[in-house]
């Protein structure tokens, strides 16, 4: 959050990548819009938001593929895109998906990218394809021309052409589009080993529970805009925690939570067994406040409920999941922002 | 698209030996000369692909260059290795020029040696009335393939530019093609004489110069230079188009 104060706030040289105002206009439509994004190094950050929310278009400018409008990039350090042939053989990238030559082997579409570098050895690129298709499963495709791979076989030659060297940073738009089960669990480990290799790892995903695996740190993205972004405890901590009360006396229940200073919903009955209603009530966020005699400690309020002769038959202590946290701040509508 | 160009000289040089005598003074300059000398067939095939064939060759090639990587979207793999925009761009130039000079050599070779296969071969007289052996007409051949390969430069440039404003190859490829075209066009009306000198095409045809003892250098001097102006006004377009181009394919 950029609310996390400055004593939580990473020093800058601990950066691996930093904007500051980033902006991009396309004609009158602001897609990236002033955006501060502070990615510590050695995390693994997940970038999120909705469809058309400016992820892509902030990981262009990001490295150099297109030009900001106003707002700055530091990547490992350096500026871009001024710093662009210090920094990119450090960086590897998977931007808006998959691209190679249809007509030539997923091989030999790795040496062609690979021999753009002018400065990646020559020496060892052969055995570098090699490790970087072993790395992604694709050895026993390595020599089918590329127009004959399936969605998945393309989306791992692409993560593998992101793996050609040892990188500091990789960057990976969705890394995991069109993979099978066991290619979404191998992206997952690949991810955590580039993590324990010291690589920091930039991943955007509209698959939250991937996210809430795999992630350090996360940042939301909405019609251009910064809208959170942090460690996922301090992103799910700004999101209030609540109670979840089971019970048939939802009237009374309610009362006592009032008395107590919480604002309880009815989100109807549980299940068809009877068990009664679910409320759930907001707790403040942060320790009770001095002179409130603790009410609202949840065990206070079980004991309060019990004392009013509430029946009971089911309490929690929630925290908000990442995707709540989500729909909280980009919003509930379907339909694209503009 | 070397093989097709190569099917040129083949197609002439089999059209006329399955037809009886030419009548001199028809179809293509020096069609009427091949039965006589079969280096001619090189000679006639370059004159006949120099209006349409060689320069939509060459178009599609050079219109390819930049817009083709953009289309296939290997454009932004190639930039985050990084190749480098400048590095890429002259390379991608180098490509366009060395299928400039390999088309008409392709014509001329292939054209010669058709027509030693199918025609006798001996000594060539020459437009200024001189004649010169085998050998020295082979070396004017070759002359004539340099020429033509310095007359595409121009247009490979402009391709390239062209190349560099757009995504879609085809776009950037039949835009090159027509500028040729229309620049010939240009230079076939006489109310626009004044204009003439500057066209990209205007001394295209100009190589039979290079059939005259001595050789006769003017044209070949001026079309360079004219293409070497073409070279450096497109060449700069196109860097400061693509060097500040977002790539958003
Ligand atoms: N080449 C372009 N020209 C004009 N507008 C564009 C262009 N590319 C993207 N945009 C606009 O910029 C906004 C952000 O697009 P972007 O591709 O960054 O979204 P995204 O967050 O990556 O979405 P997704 O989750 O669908 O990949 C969109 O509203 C889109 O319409
Ligand atoms: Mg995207």
């Amino acid at each position: 959050m950029t609310a996390a104060g400055a004593a939580t706030e990473p020093h800058v040289a601990d950066l691996c990548i930093e904007t500051t105002g980033l902006s991009k206009r396309f004609g009158q439509q602001l897609a990236v819009d002033g955006v501060d994004l502070a990615v510590p190094r050695g995390s693994v950050f997940g970038f999120l938001g909705p469809n058309g929310s400016g992820k892509t278009t902030t990981i262009r400018l990001m490295l150099g593929l297109a030009a900001a409008s106003s707002g700055s990039v530091r990547l490992l350090g350096q500026e871009m895109p001024g710093q662009l042939r210090e920094v990119l053989p450090r960086v590897g990238a998977l931007v808006e998906g998959p691209a190679f030559y249809p007509f030539l082997s997923g091989a030999a579409n790795l040496y062609r990218f690979d021999a753009a570098d002018p400065r990646a050895p020559a020496a060892t690129r052969k055995s570098r394809v090699h490790s970087a298709l072993e790395r992604v499963g694709l050895t026993h495709a390595a020599d089918k021309k590329v127009r004959a791979y399936s969605l998945g076989m393309k989306q791992r030659l692409g993560i593998a052409n992101a793996l050609l060297a040892p990188r500091e940073l990789l960057v990976l738009d969705e890394p995991t589009n069109g993979l099978d089960p066991q290619g979404t669990r191998e992206v997952r480990s690949l991810v955590r080993s580039l993590a324990a290799d010291g690589a920091t790892v930039f991943v955007s995903s509209h698959l939250l529970a991937e996210v809430e695996q795999i992630c350090t740190h996360a940042a939301i993205m909405s019609a251009g805009r910064l809208v959170a972004q942090g460690t996922l405890a301090q992103l799910r901590q700004d999101g209030q925690a609540r109670i979840r009360v089971l019970t048939p006396d939802a009237g009374a229940a309610a009362k006592v939570l009032a008395r107590l200073g919480l604002s309880a919903a009815v989100s109807g009955p549980a299940g068809s067994n009877g068990a009664g209603d679910v409320l759930y009530a907001p707790l403040p966020a942060g320790p009770p406040p001095a002179g409130a005699d603790g009410a609202v400690a949840p065990e206070a309020v079980v004991a309060a409920l019990v004392a009013a002769g509430v029946r009971v038959r089911g309490f929690a202590t929630e925290q908000v999941s990442l995707e709540e946290r989500f729909v909280a701040l980009t919003g509930e509508g379907f339909d694209v922002v503009q | 698209m070397l093989c097709a160009l190569a099917a040129i000289p083949v197609l002439i040089a089999v059209a006329v030996r399955l037809s009886s005598a030419v009548p001199p003074g028809r179809g293509p300059a020096f069609l009427d000369r091949i039965t006589q000398n079969g280096l001619f067939v090189g000679v006639t095939a370059m004159l006949v692909s120099v209006p349409l064939f060689l320069p939509l060759t060459v178009g599609v090639v050079a219109g390819d260059t930049v817009a083709g990587e953009a289309g296939l979207g290997t454009l932004r793999y190639l930039l985050v290795a990084p190749a480098g925009r400048v590095r890429l761009l002259l390379v991608k130039y180098a490509g366009a020029v060395a299928f400039a000079v390999a088309a008409p050599l392709v014509v001329a070779l292939v054209g010669a040696a058709i027509g030693a296969a199918l025609f006798p071969v001996g000594p060539v007289t020459l437009l200024s009335g001189d004649s010169i052996g085998a050998d020295e007409a082979m070396l004017r051949l070759l002359l004539i393939a340099a020429y033509l390969a310095v007359s595409l430069m121009g247009l490979s440039a402009i391709g390239l530019f062209m190349s560099t404003l757009t995504d879609v190859p085809v776009g950037a490829m039949a835009s090159t093609v027509v500028l040729a075209v229309v620049s010939q066009v240009l230079d076939a009306l006489p109310q626009l004489e004044w204009l003439h000198p500057w066209l990209f095409s205007h001394y295209w045809l100009d190589f039979a110069d290079l059939l005259r003892q001595p050789v006769a250098w003017d044209s070949f001097l001026t079309n360079s230079l004219l293409q070497g102006g073409y070279v450096a006004v497109f060449g700069a377009l196109a860097y400061g188009r693509f060097i500040t181009k977002d790539v958003l394919s």
